[in-house]
């Protein structure tokens, strides 16, 4: 009985020395440490207890080992429940001390956009290619015969004036509008022919709306019957497409060369749809561009019989719908590459 | 082109405001840019009668009682030394606006709202008005010239408004004429339009005159008549010059154009009116009782009305007298044959000259008036004959001169009268894709006066001569539809069509996907003018003899520094740097895909090549050399093919930082730091990068298919080893040692340089990660470090490279 007398004072004497111990610990480090120690099967006060079950008598083992357990299992429980409350003070100062301004600035990614142009361009063509049409690209440096003389422009005729020409040579000229592709794509390609023609073209023109090199996209389509309800059909498809869904078109006579009738089209001013505003200058109608049905003559230039065929064709500005579009208003902002006009546009 | 509402009343009786006739205007092809009323700044002002003027001592000033009928009566203090009691003069009531003017009293300064006004402690309840103050010049209305008050007719209504009076209440049209309608360049011609398409009767200008029977000896010739189809003229004498009438003077002010004497004024008034330039020379200074219409002697001279001397060429027409140049055709009279006060008989000049030579000796010689503009536009002779008459005709409305029986007319056989044309309704319709009514069509030709005859499908017209672009139905068919309305016009979607398939081709998506790959990697596209400036070749500092140099050049360029084709993409892109810095950018990425123009032959005999290339731009402190080739990597990834790099030199990038770019063994470009001295020329503050890379080149892999490589079976290996080597041995030639060491490396990644004092003088480390990938089986590590050993050993028979201990 002696001995269990003795192991009951001493397993008291142990568990007030723990809590006098736990007291005194005061990070998860510690109490990870001192647990460490007392549960050491070997040296550890409650950990080294088991060792001395083979010197108990057999009759008193089970008690023994009860007894054991009883302070093996509060002792964990003491520091499990310690290492808790540290652990969670412990987190709470970690967050404390990672305290940030929210509002700072964020760290800049590098970032790039396409230019305004190629956005534009790249929708106006997206929409024609999802018609049917193919994309052709002209050269910049033409020959007048197809910047002029096919498309119905002979050398005196005054539409040439029209158009302030960059010459290279007597013969060579930069292009100065996309229909000089036209003529290349009608001699190269039989109807039925949708081609819409994206490109640089030249006049010699510069101020804040005129640059001396801007884009057009032409559009052409030759087939059997096509008419100028077609023409107005196909471009009101467009502009919907680009400008929203209530946008209407408008059409009224003008004067290309190479069309005939030729038409200036206008579209329902998408900002104030129609009631008058800045942008349309209270007219509720914007010029976007010139269509016609394709001239004859120009067809059988190509060597398409006009008794079989007939065609549409339209140019527009690149740039113009750009500016429209977001309001750019300096066409020389669009050749500069300047960081602060180029990063603003992400369509 | 300006056109008088009251001058279109002429001929037609319009019965629509202003506001309809500029929509009407609009619908049918003529676009009004703008449209006002003469005396648009000009309001409340009426007929004051002064019924008594009282000197106030001590001044210039009146004191006057001022009746304005039902407004009221007035006191009203005036400067003007020609106000007085019983007269009639504009007065502008309290709340009315008149023009401002400077101390001189002719200046117009502005616009002003009258209000209740104080001289010299007299008050005045309004004001008494000049012709300056109303915006009526002499021209305009007789006595508004003068520097006084503005006196209005006796029978002038009291208290009625003035601008009726005044001629202010007229609209002035500014419409806008396209170019295959020169027979609309005049007033007439575009009553003619306003008749159509209001459908009411178009009056003609009187042309009527009687010819006396005097007869002179004289001769017309034209020796150039390709360059003039018709020539005519006619003798006028007993020529008094004076001053126009009133209602001319007005017109042409109206218009424009300032009035000098009847004779000058005459031919003004038919070019505003009927679009036909003509000419009145000076009878008594025509030499040798003759006129020739030829093209100029190469050096020959001639001094124009405006005291301008021209040299002339073989390319110019002048219209002579029996010994000399009198008149340089078109475009304006000599200074010898002018109209003088003197003048007593003269030669008129109507005719129709080529305009293509009009337009480049006006061009040639810089020499522009109103006749040399309207002959540009193209002139047609039906108006050349009728011009003449209308011309003789005010001549005997002006009473200023007596007709002639000598008269030419010289011509090349061109009738003046309707040609036919005959073309099928149902292709016209076919052009619109609509059916107009046949009654509709009639009613719209007859309109246009085309004398329409509709027989079945046949549509038979007499087009009047001065409609030279009729010629084909599509020239109908717009007729048809710009009177009959596009608002008819109903949209279908190419229902006839075949279906095509479209759709970018192959080329055209993978530069989309080259551009789109350039943005993620943080650079903007930017696009800049496919011509530059000689000095962009000095920029890059290229010697006399590169190829650049040879560059097309633009006959006529705005300036010199939009000059030449670009023969390489760099210099605007480091121009597009220095500007970015220059706004305080400084840092940032830009990469342009354009074309650069190659000749093949100089001047061009045929298409130069035009080269897709691609350029990029980095700039800032945080950029340098790996950070724009990691750039250019960028396009061999988009392209999924690999790049090569070799140390190289050029003439404006630094001579340790400058690569050129591999594809298959071929160069297609180069990258590197721009020099320093052309950063400090360009006020740069940070480092710039520049690469330029051959797009063309590389459309031989756009094709190129995508294949998945399946992952690995078995377990790939990875080793690190640390060489030290002389400095002069590059990456790339390590790396390849080590690659062609073992057929099993997927991969060589370097990780570390390193150069230090204890690796030996000239000496660096390289670290390399290498991954071995197996293919058919495990590896063991024997395999592995049998690798190795080959590895160590080539790198070190090689390039004498070991591992560092």
């Amino acid at each position: 009985m002696t001995e269990l007398n003795e192991l009951s004072e001493k397993l008291s004497a142990i568990k007030q020395e723990i809590k006098n111990e736990l007291v005194n610990l005061t990070s998860s480090k510690s109490v990870f440490e001192y647990r460490k120690n007392i549960m050491d099967s070997k040296t550890g006060k409650i950990g080294s207890l088991m060792k001395e079950m083979g010197k108990i008598p057999k009759e008193l083992k089970a008690d023994y080992g009860k007894k054991v357990n009883e302070i093996r299992n509060w002792a964990q429980a003491e520091f499990e429940a310690l290492d808790n409350k540290l652990k969670e003070a412990e987190m709470r100062a970690k967050y404390e001390s990672e305290k940030i301004d929210v509002t700072l600035p964020a760290k800049k990614l590098k970032k790039g956009n396409l230019h305004p142009n190629t956005q534009v361009r790249n929708q106006l063509v997206d929409i024609f290619g999802s018609m049917g049409f193919n994309i052709y690209e002209g050269r910049e440096i033409e020959t007048d015969y197809y910047n002029f003389t096919a498309l119905n422009i002979p050398q005196d005729h005054p539409a040439r004036d029209m158009q302030d020409t960059f010459y290279l040579s007597p013969e060579y000229l930069l292009r100065t509008q996309t229909s000089s592709g036209q003529v290349h794509v009608m001699e190269e390609q039989k109807p039925p022919i949708k081609i819409v023609s994206p490109g640089k073209v030249f006049r010699s023109d510069d101020d804040a709306t005129h640059s001396p090199m801007f884009t057009q996209m032409e559009g052409l389509v030759v087939d059997k019957g096509i008419t100028l309800c077609d023409l107005q059909g196909m471009l009101d498809v467009f502009v919907q497409k680009i400008f929203g869904e209530e946008t209407k078109t408008r059409l009224r006579p003008s004067y290309f060369p190479f069309t005939e009738p030729s038409v200036e089209v206008d579209v329902s001013c998408f900002q104030c749809h129609g009631c008058g505003c800045r942008l349309c200058k209270g007219t509720g109608w914007i010029e976007i561009l010139g269509a016609g049905v394709v001239n004859k003559s120009v067809l059988e230039g190509c060597g398409i019989d006009s008794s079989v065929y007939s065609g549409i064709a339209f140019g527009i500005g690149i740039e113009r719908v750009a500016m429209l579009k977001y309001g750019i208003n300096n066409i020389k902002n669009l050749f500069e590459s300047d960081l602060r006009v180029l990063d603003q546009i992400d369509d | 082109m300006l056109v008088p509402l009251s001058w279109l009343k002429d001929y037609v009786d319009i019965n629509v405001d202003p506001d309809t006739l500029e929509e009407k205007l609009f619908s049918c092809g003529f676009e009004v840019e703008e449209k006002y009323e003469v005396g648009h700044d000009i309001s409340n002002v009426v007929v004051g009668y002064v019924k008594t003027c009282e000197d106030i001592p001590d001044t210039h000033l009146h004191l006057c009682q001022v009746d304005a009928g039902p407004h009221g009566e007035f006191q009203i203090c005036c400067g003007a030394d020609n106000v007085v009691a019983g007269g009639k003069f504009p007065l502008a009531l309290i709340g009315a606006t008149v023009y401002a003017t400077a101390k001189d009293h002719k200046t117009v300064e502005g616009v002003m709202k009258i209000g209740k006004g104080k001289l010299r402690g007299y008050e005045s309840f309004g004001m008494l008005c000049s012709g300056v103050e109303l915006g009526v010049s002499e021209d305009m209305y007789p006595g508004a010239g003068y520097n006084g008050l503005l006196v209005l007719p006796e029978d002038a209504e009291v208290g009625a408004d003035v601008k009726p009076i005044l001629g202010l209440d007229d609209y002035i049209f500014d419409v806008s004429i396209t170019s295959n309608r020169p027979d609309c360049q005049s007033i007439f011609g575009i009553a003619r339009e306003v008749a159509a398409v209001l459908e009411l009767p178009l009056k003609m200008p009187a042309l009527d005159y009687t010819e006396t029977d005097v007869t002179i000896p004289f001769s017309v010739s034209v020796d150039a008549q390709d360059l003039c189809p018709r020539y005519s003229a006619h003798y006028v004498y007993d020529v008094k010059i004076e001053q126009s009438p009133a209602w001319m003077r007005r017109r042409l002010a109206l218009v424009g154009s300032s009035s000098i004497s009847n004779m000058v004024d005459i031919t003004n008034y038919v070019l505003k009116e009927l679009g036909q330039p003509m000419h009145a020379f000076d009878f008594n200074y025509l030499e040798a009782d003759a006129i020739n219409v030829r093209r100029a002697n190469d050096g020959e001279k001639i001094i124009t009305l405006d005291e301008k001397e021209f040299t002339l060429t073989n390319n110019n027409l002048v219209i002579c007298d029996g010994k000399k140049p009198v008149a340089l055709a078109g475009i304006m009279g000599g200074l010898n044959s002018e109209i003088l006060d003197t003048t007593s008989a003269v030669m008129f000049e109507s005719a129709k000259f080529a305009h293509d030579n009009i337009r480049k000796s006006s061009k040639a010689l810089g020499q522009v008036s109103d006749a040399s503009a309207r002959y540009t536009k193209g002139v047609d002779e039906y108006t050349t004959v009728m011009a003449m008459k209308r011309a003789l005709h005010l001549v005997e409305e002006l009473n200023c001169g007596k007709v002639s029986a000598t008269k030419f007319d010289i011509n090349t056989g061109n009738s003046v009268e309707p040609f036919e044309l005959k073309v099928s309704v149902k292709q016209v319709n076919g052009v619109l894709g609509i059916t107009v009514p046949d009654e509709d069509i009639v009613r719209i030709l007859t309109n246009l006066d085309f004398a329409p005859v509709l027989e079945g499908d046949e549509l038979t017209m007499h087009i009047p001569a001065y409609r030279e672009d009729m010629q084909t139905y599509q020239d109908v068919a717009e007729e048809v539809i710009r009177m009959y309305g596009y608002e008819h016009i109903v949209p279908t979607f190419i229902p006839t069509a075949e279906v095509t398939m479209g759709g970018y081709t192959l080329r055209q998506k993978r530069e989309i996907k080259l551009k789109n790959a350039l943005c993620a990697a943080g650079a903007y596209e930017g696009i800049h003018y496919s011509f530059f400036s000689p000095s962009d070749l000095d920029l890059i500092r290229l010697p006399e003899d590169a190829p650049e140099r040879t560059a097309i050049k633009l006959i006529n360029p705005i300036n010199v520094d939009l000059s030449l084709m670009r023969t390489t993409l760099a210099p605007q892109m480091i121009n597009a740097i220095a500007r970015n810095q220059k706004k305080g950018i400084l840092s940032g990425r830009i990469f342009e895909m354009g074309n650069k123009f190659i000749p093949k032959s100089l001047p061009l005999t045929e298409y130069p090549d035009e080269r897709e290339t691609i350029c990029i731009g980095a700039f800032g402190e945080d950029e340098d050399f790996f950070s724009i080739k990691g750039i250019v990597e960028v396009i061999a990834d988009a392209l999924d093919i690999k790049f090569e790099y070799e140390q190289t030199s050029n003439t404006f990038l630094h001579p340790y930082r400058t690569a050129k770019v591999l594809c298959d063994g071929k160069e297609i470009g180069y990258l590197g730091q721009v020099l320093y001295e052309i950063c400090d020329e360009l006020d740069m503050r940070v480092p710039a990068y520049v690469a330029e890379i051959d797009l063309r080149a590389l459309t031989e892999y756009y094709g190129k298919d995508r294949k998945f490589t399946p992952l690995p079976k078995f377990l790939e290996e990875k080793r690190d080893f640390c060489f030290v080597m002389d400095k002069e041995i590059t990456c790339a030639q390590v790396e390849k040692v080590i690659m062609d060491s073992c057929k099993y490396i997927s991969s060589i990644e370097l990780f570390d340089v390193f150069e230090g004092i204890q690796l030996g003088i000239n000496k660096k480390s390289l670290a390399f990660s290498v991954v071995f990938t197996p293919k058919d089986e495990e590896f063991t590590p024997e395999l592995i470090d049998g690798f190795v050993k080959k590895i160590l050993k080539n790198v070190e028979k090689l390039l004498g490279a070991t591992l560092r201990v």
